[in-house]
């Protein structure tokens, strides 16, 4: 983990209510796909957790949706405002457990930090392809930025306005797998838990206090004994996980 | 050169800051980011006879300025703190720690003392009497100046290093809490405890923590941590270790002012990792602003 200052170099608007942000600075902690960073705002006293979307030696971006005071405010900073910003946190996906064929699910903003993930497994050489859950087709975003990786890269929508109607899970069948790698909101993880037949890593949520593993605000019970969703997760794998 | 140490019933620590129980773990989370032997010392986990999973999530909530816990305690258990996290904490951290205990029965309180002073890394017992009392309809002990007396009074008995009671400020009257456990023997007093709390989600109209209420604590609770201390430090002539919202050098000093030998900082540590750290390293130049030179002459000055 650090902590750093990081400059806003552009926060743009992708669709009604989702914004995605470049914060340039140190990155050097950020190691694995599925770490977050967590972000101080003026004006409020716990961190904002937020996935990293991509990375790169200079800069993470983000992709978060406004649901609240915070993140209403987060939408509101322009470039050049600085933020004090926690890095590198959570266990991350393990790149070379993920099998050969990997799939990845994300459901609304849980699709953030498969992007960065699908970059990391496809330069250690594996098959990557993309499965993207929205309620409708004004709600898409990055599809663009999956498809460039040249990955298969399916979207489904419940109301059906674009792509396969229905759920994530509606789109499993047209993908072959022989690993899960999944981001989204827990009633999504848990249908895609009882669809997949081969193992899977499962990115979860949870209110937090710290971020770092100091309170105990965010544990959870596994099958491997308690676990707290910012330091030994927020991944679990499918074998421990009790709904 | 400004002097920071303060003594603690004997005990002489190098500055009076110490991170306070449940923002720290077993310290050596912090130990990764930096040499955690610059505190004064530190207070573990609260630690129960058991080990304890704690409440169900959410457990955390934002306040303005503030936070709401209701961890509930979460811990592995004495014998897995003693047996597998103190051998951790040795390893990054020559300094004593203060040993936070809780517990739900008198005699569990006695047993986690027995185990712990017999530590040789535990320089005194910190017993957080904040929990619902089972053998009294779930009555906390912290609330009622009787039951506080007597856990007081049985922990003493075996404990051979000094017993700090952990008061909540959730009474009407502190100081008469105060006064009870210094009676029973009691060797300092360490306030406060988190208030009690809530906020509600206003779109699916529940509250946000899943128990409801918890701790409230961090930087909006500093005036009422700081009264408490006044009104405690009135009230009796024992020690006390002052908290509750401590988030800068000037906090620390304000609240030895009160009447606080040493102080702990709790929630500024989960916003701020170095917060502690960086408190300890501004304390001689707020000292200086405030022409101190020894940081002992100031305590309870504002009497
Ligand atoms: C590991 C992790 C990764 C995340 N990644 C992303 C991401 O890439 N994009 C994105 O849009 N969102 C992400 N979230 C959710 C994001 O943290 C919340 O939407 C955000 O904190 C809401 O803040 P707010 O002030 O707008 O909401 P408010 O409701 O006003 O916030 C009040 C408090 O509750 C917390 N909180 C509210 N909702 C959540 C939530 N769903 N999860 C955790 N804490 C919450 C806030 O952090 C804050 O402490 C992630 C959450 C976690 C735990
Ligand atoms: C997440 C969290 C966990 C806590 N756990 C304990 C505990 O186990 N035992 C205890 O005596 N106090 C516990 N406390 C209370 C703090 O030690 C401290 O008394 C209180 O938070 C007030 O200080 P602060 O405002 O600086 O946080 C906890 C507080 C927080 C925020
Ligand atoms: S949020 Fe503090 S331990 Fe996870």
């Amino acid at each position: 983990m650090k902590q750093s200052l990081f400059t806003v170099d552009y926060n743009v608007k992708l669709t009604f209510d989702v914004y995605k942000m470049r914060l340039v600075g140190d990155t050097s902690d950020i190691t694995k796909p599925g770490q977050f960073i967590n972000i101080k705002l003026d004006g409020f006293y716990l961190r904002r957790p937020i996935s990293v979307f991509d990375c790169d030696e200079s800069a993470v971006t983000i992709i978060y949706k406004v649901v609240g005071e915070g993140t209403e405010y987060m939408a509101s900073l322009g470039k050049g405002k600085t933020l004090d910003v926690l890095t590198g946190l959570g266990n991350g996906f393990d790149v070379e457990k993920c099998g050969q064929k990997v799939l990845l699910i994300g459901g609304g903003v849980g699709v953030p930090p498969m992007f960065y993930l699908a970059k990391k497994l496809l330069s250690a050489g594996k098959t990557v392809s993309m499965i993207m859950g929205f309620n409708k087709e004004s709600e898409v975003f990055a599809k663009e930025d999956f498809e460039a990786l040249g990955i298969k890269t399916l979207v489904t929508t419940v109301d059906g306005s674009v792509g396969i109607k229905g759920f994530v899970t509606n789109a499993m069948d047209e993908v072959e797998y022989d690993c899960i790698c999944t981001c989204g909101p827990e009633p999504m993880l848990k249908a895609v838990y009882d669809a997949s037949k081969t193992t899977g890593f499962f990115s979860f949520e949870e209110r937090m206090g710290c971020g770092f593993g100091a309170c105990m605000g965010c544990s959870c019970k596994t099958k491997y004994g308690n676990k707290r969703i910012c330091k030994d997760g927020p991944i679990l794998v499918k074998e421990e996980i009790i709904w | 050169m400004v002097n920071t140490k303060v003594n603690l019933s004997g005990w002489e620590l190098d500055n009076p800051i110490i991170p306070a129980s449940g923002t720290f773990g077993y310290g050596y989370e912090y130990a990764e980011l930096y040499d955690i032997n610059i505190l004064g010392s530190f207070s573990f986990k609260g630690t129960t006879l058991e080990p304890r999973f704690g409440n169900p999530t959410p457990r955390i909530a934002e306040t303005p300025n503030g936070m709401i816990n209701s961890v509930g305690l979460q811990n592995p258990g004495v014998d897995a703190v003693i047996a597998e996290e103190l051998p951790k904490l040795r390893k990054c951290f020559n300094k004593k720690v203060i040993a936070n205990i809780g517990g739900f029965a008198v005699d569990e309180f006695v047993k986690i003392v027995e185990k712990l002073d017999k530590e040789d890394i535990v320089g005194l017992h910190e017993v957080n009497i904040s929990c619902p009392n089972l053998h009294k309809g779930g009555k906390n002990f912290g609330t009622d100046a009787d039951a506080a007396y007597e856990v007081t009074k049985a922990v003493k008995k075996v404990a051979s290093k000094p017993v700090y009671i952990k008061l909540t400020p959730n009474v009407t009257d502190i100081a008469s809490i105060a006064k009870a456990v210094e009676e029973a023997g009691a060797d300092g007093i360490s306030l406060i405890n988190t208030l009690l709390g809530m906020r509600i989600n206003k779109r699916t109209r529940k509250p946000i923590i899943a128990n409801k209420m918890g701790g409230f604590s961090g930087s909006a609770i500093f005036p009422v941590a700081l009264r408490c201390v006044y009104q405690v430090y009135e009230a009796v002539k024992i020690p006390i270790i002052g908290m509750g919202g401590v988030s800068s050098a000037e906090d620390v000093i304000e609240m030895m002012m009160a009447g606080a030998t040493a102080v702990e900082v709790g929630a500024y540590n989960l916003v701020n990792p170095y917060g502690s750290k960086e408190i300890v390293l501004d304390l001689p130049r707020v000292m200086e602003k405030y022409r101190i030179e020894n940081l002992c002459d100031i305590i309870g000055g504002a009497h």
